[in-house]
């Protein structure tokens, strides 16, 4: 009779362990479709830019870790913020199993965007409003990281790198308008909501496949990651005994 | 269909070929390490946690 299906019982980490795992193989399947559909039509088919020759193809990964390195972020605020207002105990690990993907997006979105700008602007590097921002992004994830791993007392550390969360999600929109508001050496969005895109449909196509593989394959890693951060932090309880003793001597079902 | 005449202009890049691939390559290199690093971890705590679980055991027992 009451056996409908309940989505708040998946927020006890005995529940969602299972189902985090069940899911894994599947948004990795998914990743590397949309991964492979992406890098043909982007490095395959897509034409020529007519201002930037070929090097515009850094666009196919620059803007999808740009985005999930802003994206990534908000997911970790929005987990912040629920388990600072309710107390729950799945928030600090998933905020804290999203946070090496996030720092890693952002690391490749200023990489890739150092590649970018040295042949089309003739430098690696320059101070600017969409630049600094971002890299004060990465600081962000390295930081929160350093804060977390600190503090000993677990929900301590989640409380303090909420907070850490909480506060610095006043950069993302700075980030994101920065190219608005300041006058930057970096171009404008190349996507938008109301105006029509400017790019070849090809080019266009290309980027959301790029994007979508990029966001499924940190959706991946990070169950990944949270359910060895659930067997840590659960040690003590019981499912966690029994999943430890099904597993095979060291080994990995 | 396929913009690209030969696989050398393909890895060329129209002369942009050390900025694309160095994109490409450290984000592939990246983004095959990352699961591995992950995956590692995983079966080292399994391990710890199944030490320190015996142990525990082990003492409750004496």
């Amino acid at each position: 009779m009451t056996d409908r299906f309940n989505l708040y019982r998946y927020a006890a980490p005995s529940a969602f362990y299972p189902l985090a795992g069940a899911m894994i193989p599947y948004f990795a399947a998914v990743a590397v479709v949309f991964g492979l559909a992406g890098l043909w039509l982007g490095m395959l088919v897509a034409p020529t830019d007519f201002q930037q020759g070929e090097g515009y193809r850094i666009i196919f990964i620059h803007v999808p870790a740009s985005w999930m390195s802003m994206f990534i972020y908000l997911v970790m605020a929005f987990w912040a913020a629920i388990g600072l207002a309710f107390n729950t105990r799945l928030s600090g690990m998933m905020a804290q199993a999203l946070a090496p993907t996030g720092a890693l997006m952002a690391f490749l979105s200023l990489w890739t965007g150092a590649l970018w700008g040295k042949p089309m602007w003739g430098t690696w590097w320059v101070w600017d409003a969409r630049l600094t921002s971002e890299l004060i992004l990465l600081f962000l994830y390295i930081g929160y990281m350093a804060l977390v791993a600190a503090i000993d007392d677990q929900r301590r550390a989640d409380k303090a790198g909420g907070l850490l969360l909480l506060v610095g999600v006043v950069n993302i929109p700075i980030i994101y308008f920065s190219v608005k508001w300041w006058n930057t050496l970096h171009q404008g969005a190349s996507v938008s909501l109301t105006k029509s895109p400017s790019m070849a449909s090809t080019m266009l196509w290309g980027m959301l496949l790029m994007a979508m593989c990029f966001w499924m394959y940190s959706i991946a890693v990070a169950l990944m990651r949270v359910r060895t951060i659930m067997l840590e932090r659960e040690r003590h309880t019981d499912w966690v005994k029994a999943e430890l003793a099904s597993l095979g001597a060291g080994g990995e079902k | 269909m396929i913009h690209w005449n030969s696989f050398s202009e393909f890895l060329a890049m129209g002369g942009y070929g050390l900025y694309v691939w160095g994109s490409f390559g450290v984000t592939a290199l990246i983004m095959a390490i990352e699961p591995i690093m992950v995956a590692r971890n995983r079966k080292a705590t399994i391990a710890r946690l199944r030490r320190q679980l015996r142990a525990e055991s082990r003492n409750a027992a004496e």
